[in-house]
């Protein structure tokens, strides 16, 4: 176990480290200077020289990338924006910011909109997938079915400000969505958010109702789900306590990857409602060419997506005895 | 609905008979293609303590039978007909809360490949366990000790420790060790065994068998052994059905049947057996031809599109009419032949074998 997560650690930090490389070497790679930008609409030649090297940016790539690098670990000093203590990603060009900070910021958005989605998307998805494989073929389980497929066809652009038409405008049930830090205030954290959460999960929840379904009737095919009905087991303690465990697994599998995904930024969420999350920071990013924060961006993204990776490897062993961490 | 009694329900009870009767059992699926008439009109009933053996190529219905007995069909999808009394009791008509207490306590199955029959995610002494408390109400300290228990009565050694095993970690032939302690946990009266052995390798298997003859020797269990198998039958059974798409086609003592087999698909399974004491140049004769769609079975007589004697039994017969097996008690077929014709056929039918193990001899010979 302890030589599993070791191993596994390191080559989520190579996944990182290749991840980093490629965004920094990419971000050059397009046709539009930074220092341009940075520097203004009337700059002369040697305006533009010292902001280059003010930025960093007069020193062959790999210095650069370097530079960023060991910035993570030590801390830099920055011509332009003086001290940057560790874990240091950098200033943003476009605001001035420091990085980690402005992520920092932003995470707790992104966290409370993960979190509360996560909870719909698993409660919904999997109860409705039960539903369905208990009933399968019956008129609940097409109703279940249908409604998934409708649920996955939906697009958050489209569903959001029509629910929040009617909710907020119109029937003025909940208030207009915005974040509300947890610690200050639960009950307005919940309500203000609860729209953006079930906007974000229904096209979610789809995925995980057909998943569990058919997971929960492959399962229910199985030798030793038979076997178990042989025993004299319940109908409710053969899908409980037998299918339930074999069907988790592909679901967790999914589970980690769009939890990671929803971690990363919910950008089509956060733009909808305008939550001020990590997704909304990734968009500016990249309209402002500003390398320092959408690398900063990227990299909690990927990181998200290995640690989860991880985790679920070290939940299949929970789940599945056959399966080794070696 | 708490409380289910053996006694019968007005209507259910009957007088005393076999232990287990299954009378002119169907079974039907419900297809995209039509409706499958995997059982046809099988009766049989086995008594107290003995072992029936049901042979039959694969799709005969031998399995469906015996998943029928223990109400696991889909009924979503399934039409089961007929009747299956055990002692007392009759199981079709049953309601789910008694079967559900009826199976794995009073009647209990073994599957065949007992890698995908145990659950993966439990210990085997979980899943031994699970069924001593379901059906006795045990702790499950008390569970734990009758698995350990179970496990030291199959010959699994230090089943203090296999007892916290998963399957995967047990070998093949210890895993149908563990499939036959749970099976036996409650000691059942009846044991269904399917195919017990086919996914053991040939010196474990003569272990699994003897196994199951001494447990039923021990506690008097029922046993019915399902195998295409003749050399199984042959060492274990006490009586044997020969299933022919999804009905009998012979029936009687392990004796009867084997010494003087007289339906011409029974000669056709034992002609297709290798023999130790016959000499290996002899060449095996399989039946002719392949089972039939039960989709679409053939009119008359199942067999007689790969039976050799149509003509001679009388083919308006053969091909227009079904024949049940008689007589209807004893070594009974389901065969238009006369026992004369039989007879004579058999008696050819060995000379052309030993003429050629005696061809093969004398080939050896030269």
């Amino acid at each position: 176990m302890t030589s599993f997560l070791v191993r596994r650690i390191l080559g989520a930090l190579m996944i990182l480290l290749i991840i980093s490389a490629v965004t920094f070497y990419l971000f050059y790679a397009v046709p539009r200077d930074p220092a341009r930008a940075f520097c203004g609409k009337i700059c002369p030649p040697e305006t533009l020289q010292l902001v280059r090297h003010n930025l960093g940016m007069d020193e062959p790539l790999f210095v650069q990338y370097w530079h960023w690098l060991v910035g993570i670990f030590a801390g830099r000093e920055l011509v332009q924006f003086g001290d940057c203590p560790a874990p240091c990603l950098g200033y943003s060009f476009a605001t001035q910011e420091p990085v980690f900070g402005a992520i920092v910021d932003r995470f707790p958005v992104t966290l409370s909109l993960t979190f509360g989605a996560s909870i719909v998307i698993l409660a919904f998805g999997i109860i409705t997938g039960m539903i369905a494989a208990w009933k399968v073929g019956q008129p609940l389980d097409k109703i279940a079915s249908a409604s998934s497929v409708i649920g996955a066809s939906l697009q958050i652009y489209f569903v959001g400000p029509l629910l929040a038409f009617y909710l907020v405008d119109t029937m003025q049930l909940i208030p207009r969505p915005s974040y509300v830090p947890v610690t200050e205030d639960p009950v307005g954290w919940f309500t203000h958010l609860l729209l953006p959460w079930v906007v974000l999960s229904i096209i979610f929840t789809a995925n995980y109702t057909r998943m569990t379904r058919s997971q929960m009737v492959e399962q229910l095919a199985e030798d030793y789900v038979r076997t178990a009905r042989a025993k004299g087991m319940s109908n409710r303690a053969v899908f409980f306590r037998f299918a339930w465990r074999g069907a988790m697994i592909p679901i967790v599998t999914i589970f980690g990857v769009d939890l990671a995904t929803l971690l990363g930024g919910a950008i089509i969420t956060e733009q909808t409602f305008t939550l001020h999350g990590i997704g909304e920071l990734a968009v500016r990013a990249v309209q402002n060419n500003d390398l320092p924060m959408l690398l900063g961006v990227t990299i909690v993204g990927a990181a998200m997506i290995v640690i989860l990776n991880i985790v679920v490897d070290v939940l299949y062993a929970f789940i599945d005895p056959r399966v080794r961490l070696t | 609905m708490t409380t289910v009694s053996w006694s019968g329900e007005p209507g259910t009870s009957r007088g005393p008979g076999p232990f287990l009767s299954v009378r002119d059992l169907s079974v039907e699926f419900s297809t995209e293609d039509g409706v499958v008439h995997a059982v046809d009109g099988l009766s049989f009933d086995l008594e107290k303590g003995t072992t029936l053996g049901i042979v039959g190529e694969s799709g005969s219905g031998k399995s469906v039978t015996n998943l029928a007995i223990l109400g696991l069909h889909d009924p979503a999808h399934t039409q089961i007909g007929g009747e299956i009394w055990l002692e007392d009791r009759e199981l079709i008509t049953a309601d789910r809360a008694t079967m559900e207490k009826l199976r794995g306590d009073r009647v209990a199955m073994i599957f065949q490949d007992p890698l995908t029959a145990l659950s993966p995610f439990h210990t085997i002494g979980r899943q031994i366990g699970e069924v001593y408390r379901k059906h006795r109400g045990a702790s499950k300290k008390e569970a734990r000790d009758r698995a350990v228990e179970m496990l030291r009565r199959v010959g699994i050694p230090q089943p203090e420790v296999r007892v916290d095993h998963y399957p995967h970690e047990f070998s093949g032939g210890m895993r149908q060790r563990a499939m036959i302690a749970m099976a036996l946990v409650c000691d059942p009266d009846l044991l269904i065994a399917d195919e017990p052995t086919t996914a053991l390798d040939v010196t474990v298997q003569a272990q699994i068998l003897d196994l199951l003859k001494d447990l039923q020797q021990q506690f008097g269990t029922s046993i019915i052994l399902i195998t295409h198998d003749l050399g199984v039958v042959a060492n274990t059974a006490d009586d044997v059905l020969v299933m022919y798409a999804g009905r009998a086609a012979e029936r009687g003592t392990v004796r009867e049947v084997l010494r003087e087999p007289r339906h011409p698909y029974t000669w056709g399974l034992l002609s297709s057996m290798p023999r130790l004491n016959s000499s290996v140049d002899v060449p095996l004769k399989p039946v002719r031809g392949t089972p039939p769609s039960l989709l679409n079975p053939p009119s008359g007589c199942p067999f007689h599109p790969r039976c050799d004697y149509p003509r001679l039994a009388g083919p308006e017969l053969c091909f227009g009419q079904r024949p049940d097996v008689s007589p209807e008690t004893g070594h009974g077929d389901a065969c238009y032949l006369t026992l004369e014709q039989k007879r004579e056929l058999r008696t050819t039918q060995a000379s052309d074998q030993t003429e050629a193990q005696i061809d093969a001899r004398t080939e050896d010979g030269a």
